[in-house]
Formats: structure tokens, C-alpha cells, sequence
């Protein structure tokens, strides 16, 4: 390589570093136990070989906020896009230990669970304020779309003009409805799909590209 | 004496006049003691999100545990005359909707549609 074009390379990375916007952080939000870890550790895996954290059958199983930098997603007409994706505590307007005593939980081990889950879901709210980009709304098709929490929260990403793609998760169970969710939100993309058995996952990094690029 | 549940109706005239730390006060003192607050106005999307963060830091072992919130999705920008020059003009507030918040375990909601939501409360 001669030295020139040695100079316009180095240059170019200089440029690149100096001015190139941060990553987008896409934060992947939703009730609880709608799949969100299932779904992040999906994508994670798939595109870094990764993991970002345990899931469990007991709601509020994530009561932290998770980020993995540097996902570069990309499809076979060579576009792609390099995000870090953001897996964030189920948010909900109530927590009630009693519930997580119903699961078989030791009192103690249950009104901890519950302290970590309320400091998590303030921490996913303040998450959405100051530092996401970019939201995937992760809903259990198996449920009722038109729940406060929901329509709450997608009206909340509205308002801060971020790009929102939603999941209609869980599709591999029977009574999965996503054309519930589809009338729900008909201002947003809809994508079924199953975290657990990972189908459907091209048409979501295909709109991955699309919104988040 | 009348048992029953208080329900506090504020206006929208009076929430205008309040910042949204004064207005999810307001709101989670009244539902902490055991009322319910109808909001004539209800509360900007910002302010939502401010109060569901304040609310976990109040929830307690076996004391409150929470809110149960009821709303309309809010009007979107073409009927509620907001676009580019209310943004310009600096035009806040708009498209939110009559609200009523009630302690977690006094108030369930019944049937929640796109125009009708059923609610049941209990008293104490």
C-alpha cells in the first residue's frame, strides 16, 4: 500500500472517530413476562454468538437494565446496521410481593424480588427519557393488547418521536392473536414472531434495518 | 356514617396551574390514603412516565402496591391541532385525556376498549 493511500485511510478513521454519531441504543420494552429477555438473548445470540441474561417462568426475572454494544445486523442485499440493544425490566404500574409468594417464593426472597423489581421499572422509565433511540414493544399475543401499561407506554415513545416496532410475541402458543395487537396499534409495524423458537426473526431484523438504520 | 370510597375530582383549569412534581403528588398522596383522583385533563405522556417512576419508589411490604390507572389512548396530532406550528408555538398538553387513578388493590378494571373502560372499585 503506498503512502498515500495509507494517509487517506488513517485519515478517514480519524474522521469517522471524531464525527461519527454514538450507536443507537434500541431498548426492548414491555410488560412483564412478555418475552423480552427470551427476545434479546434471541438477537444477541444470533448475531454474537452471546447471551444477555436469565429468563424464568416468575415475572420481573430481569430488575436491571442490560445493554450489549456493537450488534451489527445485516441482511443479504448487504445493508446493515450496528446497534446495542438495551433489555429492560417489565414495566408495570403495581408490584405486590404476594405474587411472587403464589410462585412458591420464601417471603423474604419475595419482598426483595419486589424492592429490585420497583427500582428496576423506575429504571426503565428513565432509560426511555434520556438514553434509548430506538424501542422493539415486546407483547404476549396470548393477552389482551389493550391494557393501561400499553397503551400508556407506547404513547410515551410516541411523544419522544422514536422509531417503535412491535412484537406480537409467543406465536408458537395456541391462542396467540396477533391480529389483536395489529388493531391495537395500527399506527405501528407488527411482527409476529416466536422468541422462544426463533421464527419469524428475518422479517424482524429486516425492519430492523429499515427503522433502527 | 356512609362507607364508601372518596373520589376526588380535580379540574383541569387547577392541574394547568401545577408542575407535574406538584401534580404526581397530588395524585399519589390522595391514592395512598385510599382515594380516587379524576383528572379532567389528564397527564402528558412525559408526566406518565414520571409518575409510574415515583410510584415504584413508594411501594411498600404489605402497605401500597401501587396504581391502577385508567385513560384513553391519547388524540392524535390532526384532531387535537397540533402539527409543526403548535411544536413551533410551543403547544403543550394537548391530545391527553380524562384519567382516573385509584390504589392497585381498591380498583380493577373491568373491560378496557378503544371508547369504553369499566372499572370496579372497593372501599378499604
Amino acid at each position: 500500500m503506498n503512502l498515500f493511500l495509507r494517509t487517506k485511510k488513517r485519515l478517514s478513521r480519524f474522521v469517522n472517530a471524531f464525527f461519527k454519531k454514538r450507536q443507537s441504543r434500541i431498548g426492548i420494552y414491555g410488560p412483564p413476562n412478555a418475552g423480552k429477555t427470551t427476545l434479546s438473548n434471541r438477537i444477541v445470540r444470533d448475531w454474537t454468538g452471546d447471551a444477555l441474561g436469565p429468563v424464568s417462568q416468575i415475572p420481573h426475572e430481569t430488575r436491571r437494565a442490560r445493554r450489549k454494544e456493537g450488534i451489527t445486523i445485516s441482511n443479504q442485499n448487504g445493508n446493515s446496521v450496528t446497534i446495542d440493544i438495551v433489555d429492560t425490566p417489565g414495566v408495570t404500574t403495581k408490584i405486590d410481593y404476594q405474587e411472587f409468594i403464589e410462585y412458591g417464593m420464601e417471603k423474604d426472597d419475595a419482598i426483595k424480588r419486589a424492592r429490585e423489581a420497583t427500582e428496576g421499572v423506575a429504571e426503565a422509565m428513565h432509560w426511555l427519557r434520556e438514553d434509548i433511540d430506538g424501542v422493539i414493544y415486546m407483547l404476549d399475543s396470548t393477552l389482551d393488547p389493550f391494557t393501561q401499561v400499553n397503551i400508556m407506554l407506547v404513547g410515551i415513545i410516541e411523544s419522544r418521536n422514536l422509531p417503535v416496532l412491535i412484537v406480537a410475541n409467543k406465536l408458537d402458543l395456541p391462542d396467540a392473536n396477533p391480529s389483536a395487537i395489529r388493531k391495537a396499534f395500527p399506527q405501528h409495524p407488527v411482527i409476529p414472531l416466536s422468541g422462544l423458537e426463533g421464527n419469524n426473526m428475518d422479517e424482524l431484523y429486516d425492519k430492523m434495518l429499515e427503522y433502527f438504520g | 356514617m356512609i362507607q364508601g370510597v372518596q373520589i376526588n375530582l380535580i379540574s383541569g383549569d387547577r392541574l394547568d396551574k401545577m408542575t407535574t412534581m406538584e401534580k404526581i403528588r397530588l395524585i399519589l398522596d390522595d391514592v395512598i390514603e385510599g382515594n380516587i383522583v379524576v383528572l379532567e385533563t389528564g397527564l402528558t405522556p412525559d408526566e406518565q412516565s414520571k409518575l409510574i417512576e415515583v410510584t415504584m419508589l413508594e411501594i411498600t411490604p404489605d402497605g401500597f402496591s401501587g396504581i391502577e390507572m385508567e385513560t384513553y389512548a391519547p388524540k392524535r396530532s390532526s384532531s387535537m391541532g397540533g402539527g409543526f406550528f403548535a411544536k413551533l408555538l410551543g403547544k403543550k398538553g394537548s391530545g391527553t385525556r380524562m384519567t382516573v387513578i385509584g390504589p392497585a388493590n381498591q380498583m380493577k378494571t373491568i373491560k378496557k376498549d378503544k371508547d369504553l373502560i369499566s372499572a370496579w372499585v372497593s372501599s378499604r
